[in-house]
């Protein structure tokens, strides 16, 4: 190992070359020859039922070679699209699990519901014929918004889930919160709206799949996150092609946030189809589609209060959260706001008491699930929001106020009171290395200066936590997961010394193949260019659940240290015969094994050739070859945490904010290597202060048409937007995974809303403003303080 | 409607039969399988899809293959001199982690080389972020890109490219 | 996008000929409009007549007290010009703010014009400059170009082949962006010519207007305390999930008022 290249360097990436060259392999770059091309007619209507369907005409029509209907998929039994994870609610009861066809049947929910594919020569004709398609659509009131979903009278989306109630969940006992409440000295009372995102991962979901008639062989090249998941839904739940019969490739993939983990009708379609339409089909997904059909994120409706003594320390905090579902429970939809969620209610906190209460809501738009972060920046934003909001409230600073009640780092491992066990940390170096470095002493001068220009500025704290490297099986498994959350790994050296390594993580923009080089490297001693990683692809990686919820490296990184720890015990045998040494003498480091005590030695690739060609081995004890699996199922998950503070102006005149400062101090345990580290959480903050300050899903309250359907009318974060960010960390190692390594995937994304939000609120707090929602759009900033205006002057 | 069209793709003469709606992108992509411009969005502003044609920078997504008839179009694919030398922007990006899914990567390279030239090697971090705007990333959140361009800028220029 | 005939004629008579001859033909300058609405099949032309080819309508010129821009001379060379740059670099300015690079280097000012986009950024200078509209056939004052709502004064298979601007004395654009899209949300185009003080809105309405009460007020003493209490009605503005009619009206003033500092500067 060198220290240029082993764990903790700052090593440049493998996978860039090809990216920069134009040579990286994406799904709808592939080159399939006699290929077809699929395209899917989409509801127009929030909530129809189909009078008739007509395909004769489009069926005509030049080009087409197939068309496939809801009908169709009933008469082959072609099973629904399922939710994976049964959560219980407050009487034990599994959640409602109304049916989810893969293309509607009778009646059509959402604008974007999957109602025929076609299939054709080219794109341009299976377009053309499916404008041919006569659909009669009876249109029915649509229940769109979600805080009167459960109102009397609003319209049904399932009628097995009456009242459009998934489930009333909770956790925490409310008898104790109250009787907390009732000795408080201060309550402090929030209402939020945490708005509905779409994740716009800049490639477009696609999907292309191909059948073997002589084997019976299925091929779906899919924009998924984790192909053999993707596999085991389709082959055990969907469309019954057994598991071995079908192979799943997620090739290069661009970004998914969670969007690219869950089972779509339409990839589902293109790989059930294939067999019947003999040839290979193709299809990616147009912008203005996925708008309407990729899974949107957050969107719930929530009322906090947090209970604190006259000091300020917390209490008690209760939430009341209405999450919206959409009209259909995708992948992991249940578990988002609720094991997700409400189990990071205590934040970086000691908290002692914490009740939440959250029901999911069924509205007749596109299906809501896993965005980056997943729950955890729904609670961050929660928390931090009413924390600071009390700080405010009890005019006590918003740093101080966190500081009091921060977890004291001799407390680890805390027991919060909402199930988490966090294994490591150590908060408050972490707040103070923020505020020095954003200058929070120099703060209220460069307010006063701002307002010489007329300008509100503002400043915001967001100490958040997060619980990722999904997930310690057994806890997840009582919890209602339908899978193990564990990892796999498979090294295997070839004869001439160069090391193949299969993950079941997938990269999609996170560097695997640099990052668990680096690993291999450092434990191997591998030179760097002898060593790939092998990802994506079910017929040559070991089952594994793929990249989500920052457990890559963490998990899926474990996993490899276990397997080289396996190839450095069977290396150790071959090494002692070969240097006629007891096994109990030979150590390993640096690529080379040695005899304890002498100069004895013999390097790893020797080991390796030998195990391919034993002439001069110990085949009684040791098998040959050199090829070595692992999994790993974490003990815990792991915890990291870090302090954000956002300076911002606002343009009263014209309700523009613009982002003037940003630190982010994190913990993410050991880093493996800080360059990569930095561009995640780069982007994760991108994604946040978009959310904050920008992006919103916006249906259309009575007709549920997607308005915001478009990059025209979606506003995405661009480099204008931002300055440049200021980032730095302090770390405290995973006690334990053998990395020491925590999660960085998400913490951007996770912690950033609540920074920008309370600087926001404390800019305008000035001129009288007391709440503004996400996105604090221009729009929303104007009329926030023409409203405390209009007030004011009553 | 079939219609010839020829022209120079990275220092290559091509041709092929297209339609009249056929894109330059779809031409580049399908027709000469280069696969490196990329397609995403369908109202012409991601930028993924940038290239160069006749020394400007357009979106091939949203210019016709015939309109390209005769003129000399730079992809992704033509900026490195051999697989081991790539451009100073390619470089860049690379020395400074400005890419992650790569799936915006080509548009970006693409913008900034031209950003560069037209700023006649001399730009700053807020020209950099403004001259981006027709440019989606979702995964670097920027920081790394405007990095990259601010650094390849002198390294173009004592390159003499 | 549906198919369609291909043509590139050589002269602005050709191009006349084509689309006279065909009653579903449309012209094409830069394509930044017309191809996003094909791409989206919101448009079936039967033929597309690319101007691409017709030199005659590309370059700007000084003819006297006016600046002259051919129809399809593209935004980024508006952008760069020295001579719009000398002569009214308000124009220059704007120009340079419409879209992104890519879309300047493609998109033209006739096609701009033509197409009378209410969030455009082009018809605020075109009438706050009361400048001209030249076709194949005549000449349009800028007050009675502009109809309405992607509605103009041209005729079927009229072309726009330059715009005349009259050199200012002072002038200044202030736009404020649709923060999604980048169009203008509100743009005021603010403007001291020889025919007197002009202040054009773009974006806030259904098509370009003038705000009388402004131009009288400037007329009188060009600053912006001059126009600080005029207020616009937000009846009939544009509404959106970006803006509402009145947010529209207040940032009308606010532009206005920045707009003339600028002119000032
Ligand atoms: C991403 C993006 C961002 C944009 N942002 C802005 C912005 O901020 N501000 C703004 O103002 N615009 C913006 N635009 C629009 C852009 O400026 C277009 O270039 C312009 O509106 C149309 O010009 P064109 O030359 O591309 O016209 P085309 O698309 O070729 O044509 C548009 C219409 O005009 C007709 N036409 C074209 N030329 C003539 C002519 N000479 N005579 C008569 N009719 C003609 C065509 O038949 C067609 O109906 C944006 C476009 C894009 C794609
Ligand atoms: S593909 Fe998005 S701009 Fe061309
Ligand atoms: S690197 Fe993924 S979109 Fe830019």
């Amino acid at each position: 190992m060198t220290a240029a290249t082993g764990i903790g360097a700052r090593v440049l990436r493998t996978e860039d070359k090809r990216f920069l060259t134009g040579t990286g392999r994406y799904v709808d770059d592939l080159p399939l020859a006699r290929a077809t091309y699929a395209y899917f007619l989409r509801s127009p209507h929030a909530h129809a039922k189909i009078k008739k369907l007509d395909i004769s005409a489009a069926a005509k029509m030049s080009g087409v070679v197939n068309i496939f209907t809801g009908k169709d998929l009933v008469d082959a039994k072609v099973g629904g699209l399922i939710c994976g994870w049964v959560v219980k609610d407050k009487h034990g009861e599994p959640h409602k699990a109304p049916p989810h066809p893969v293309m509607a049947v009778d009646t059509v929910r959402y604008v974007g519901d999957t109602v025929a594919m076609v299939v054709a020569n080219s794109y341009d004709e299976a377009k053309d014929a499916a404008e041919a398609i006569k659909v009669d659509y009876d249109v029915q009131p649509a229940n769109i918004d979600l805080a009167k979903s459960f109102d009397k009278g609003a319209p049904q989306v399932h009628p097995e889930a009456p009242g459009n109630l998934i489930y009333d969940w909770e956790i925490g006992v409310k008898a104790d919160v109250e009787a907390a409440f009732a000795k408080a000295a201060h309550v402090t009372k929030l209402d939020l709206i945490n708005n509905r995102l779409i994740p716009n991962a800049m490639e477009p979901r696609a999907a292309a799949a191909e059948y073997d008639k002589g084997t019976g062989n299925y091929t779906l090249w899919s924009t998924s996150q984790n192909p053999h998941v993707l596999r085991l839904i389709l082959s055990a739940f969907v469309l019954g092609i057994p598991e071995h019969k079908l192979r799943v490739v997620a090739p290069d993939v661009g970004g998914g946030f969670g969007s690219k983990i869950f089972c779509y009708a339409d990839e589902t379609m293109v790989c059930w189809a294939a067999s019947r339409v003999g040839r290979p089909i193709k299809w990616t997904a147009e912008r203005s589609e996925s708008f309407q059909t990729d899974c949107h994120g957050r969107d719930h409706v929530t009322h906090a209060e947090l209970a604190l003594d006259k000091d300020g320390k917390f209490l008690a905090l209760k939430v009341e959260t209405i999450a919206n579902m959409g009209a259909y429970l995708s992948t992991f939809s249940t578990a988002v706001p609720t094991y997700l969620y409400a189990t990071l209610l205590a934040g970086q906190y000691t908290t002692p008491l914490i009740y939440a209460n959250v029901k999911a809501a069924l509205t007749h738009t596109a299906p809501v699930d896993a965005y980056r972060g997943a729950g955890r920046p729904e609670a961050t934003f929660v928390v931090e929001s009413i924390v600071s909001k009390a700080a405010a409230e009890m005019k006590i600073d918003p740093a101080e106020l966190r500081r009091k009640n921060f977890i004291p780092s001799t407390a680890f491992p805390y027991q919060t009171p909402v199930a988490l066990q966090y294994d490591s940390g150590n908060y408050p170096p972490i707040i103070d290395e923020a505020m020095k470095m954003a200058d929070y002493k120099g703060f209220e001068a460069r307010r006063a200066e701002a307002k010489s220009r007329g300008k509100l500025r503002g400043i915001g704290f967001s100490s958040y936590i997060e619980a990722c490297g999904l997930a310690p099986s057994q806890v997840v498994g009582s919890l209602g997961a339908g899978v193990g959350q564990w990892e796999s790994a498979q090294i295997k050296f070839n004869p001439t010394g160069n090391v193949q390594v299969m993950t079941g993580a997938h990269s999609h923009g996170q560097s695997h193949e640099t990052t668990f080089a680096q690993i291999i490297h450092d434990k191997l001693g591998v030179p760097m260019d002898q060593i790939e990683i092998v990802h994506g692809d079910t017929a040559t990686t070991p089952f594994g659940m793929g990249s989500y919820g920052s457990r890559s490296l963490a998990v899926g990184g474990s996993a490899i240290v276990k397997a080289t720890e396996k190839i450095i015990a069977k290396g150790k045998k071959v090494a002692a015969h070969l240097m006629e040494a007891a096994v109990a003498d030979v150590e390993f480091e640096n690529g080379t094994f040695k005899v304890t005590g002498t100069d004895k030695n013999v390097p790893l690739a020797q080991v390796v050739f030998a195990a391919y060609v034993p002439h001069n081995y110990p085949l009684a004890e040791v098998e040959p070859g050199m090829d070595e699996n692992a999994f790993y199922d974490p003990a815990n998950f792991v915890y990291p945490a870090g302090t954000q503070i956002c300076e911002l102006e606002i343009d009263p005149d014209t309700g523009t904010t613009e982002i003037v400062n940003f630190t982010a101090i994190d913990d993410f345990g050991n880093i493996i290597n800080p360059m990569i580290v930095e561009g995640q959480v780069h982007g994760g903050i991108v994604q946040g202060v978009g959310q904050a300050l920008m992006e919103g899903a916006v249906y259309d309250k009575s007709t549920g048409q997607l308005i915001s359907g478009s990059y025209m009318d979606y506003t995405m974060p661009r480099a204008d937007n931002f300055p440049s960010f200021k980032l730095g960390y302090k770390v405290t190692p995973c006690p334990h995974n053998p990395l020491g390594v925590k999660g960085c995937g998400e913490a951007g994304a996770i912690a950033s809303p609540a920074a920008v939000m309370n600087a926001v609120h404390n800019a305008l707090a000035p001129v009288g403003v007391k709440h503004v929602e996400m996105p604090a759009t221009p729009l929303n900033v104007w009329q926030s303080i023409k409203g405390a205006q209009r007030q004011a002057a009553e | 409607m079939s219609i010839s069209v020829a022209m120079t793709v990275n220092g290559k003469a091509v041709s092929g039969k297209v339609e009249a709606r056929t894109l330059l992108v779809q031409f580049l992509r399908e027709h000469l399988g280069m696969t490196g411009t990329h397609v995403g969005c369908d109202t012409s502003q991601c930028g993924a899809c940038v290239v160069d044609v006749d020394g400007k920078s357009v979106k091939s997504c949203t210019i016709l293959a015939v309109q390209a008839e005769g003129s000399k179009v730079i992809t992704i694919e033509g900026l490195a001199e051999s697989p081991d030398k790539l451009h100073p922007m390619q470089e860049a990006f690379r020395e400074n982690h400005a890419l992650q899914c790569g799936f915006c990567t080509p548009g970006m390279v693409m913008s900034a080389i031209d950003m560069v030239k037209r700023h006649n090697y001399q730009l700053d971090e807020a020209t950099v972020r403004r001259e981006l705007e027709g440019n989606l990333c979702r995964c670097t959140g920027y920081h790394n890109i405007v990095k990259a361009i601010l650094a390849a800028a002198p390294a173009m220029k004592s390159a003499g490219v | 996008m549906y198919d369609f005939t291909y043509h590139r004629p050589k002269s602005v008579a050709d191009a006349v000929k084509l689309l006279k001859d065909k009653p579903e033909a449309r012209a094409m300058s830069g394509g930044m409009t017309l191809i996003p609405t094909l791409k989206q099949r919101l448009a079936r032309p039967s033929d597309v007549v690319d101007l691409g080819a017709v030199k005659e309508l590309s370059g700007i010129k000084i003819e006297g007290a006016n600046v002259v821009i051919g129809g399809m001379t593209k935004h980024a060379d508006v952008a760069t010009s020295a001579d719009v740059k000398a002569a009214i670099p308000a124009l220059a300015h704007l120009a340079g703010h419409i879209g992104d690079p890519q879309v300047r280097n493609r998109g033209t000012i006739g096609g701009s014009v033509a197409n009378n986009d209410p969030a455009a950024d082009y018809p605020g200078a075109v009438v706050a400059l009361n400048a001209t509209v030249t076709t194949n056939s005549r000449k349009i004052p800028a007050d009675e170009f502009f109809k309405g709502l992607f509605e103009t004064a041209l005729a079927d298979g009229e072309l726009i082949t330059s715009i005349s601007f009259p050199k200012a004395e002072k002038a200044a654009y202030m736009k404020f962006p649709n923060p999604a899209s980048r169009y203008a949300m509100v743009g005021v185009f603010v403007a001291k010519t020889a025919s007197g003080v002009r202040v054009a809105v773009t974006g806030a309405g259904g098509c370009v207007f003038r705000v009388k009460a402004m131009e009288d007020a400037l007329a009188k003493n060009f600053s912006s305390a001059a126009i600080k209490d005029i207020n616009i009605p937000a009846d009939g503005l544009n509404s959106d999930i970006h803006g509402s009619a009145e947010y529209r009206a207040h940032l009308v003033g606010v532009m206005a008022r920045r707009a003339v500092d600028a002119a000032n500067k």
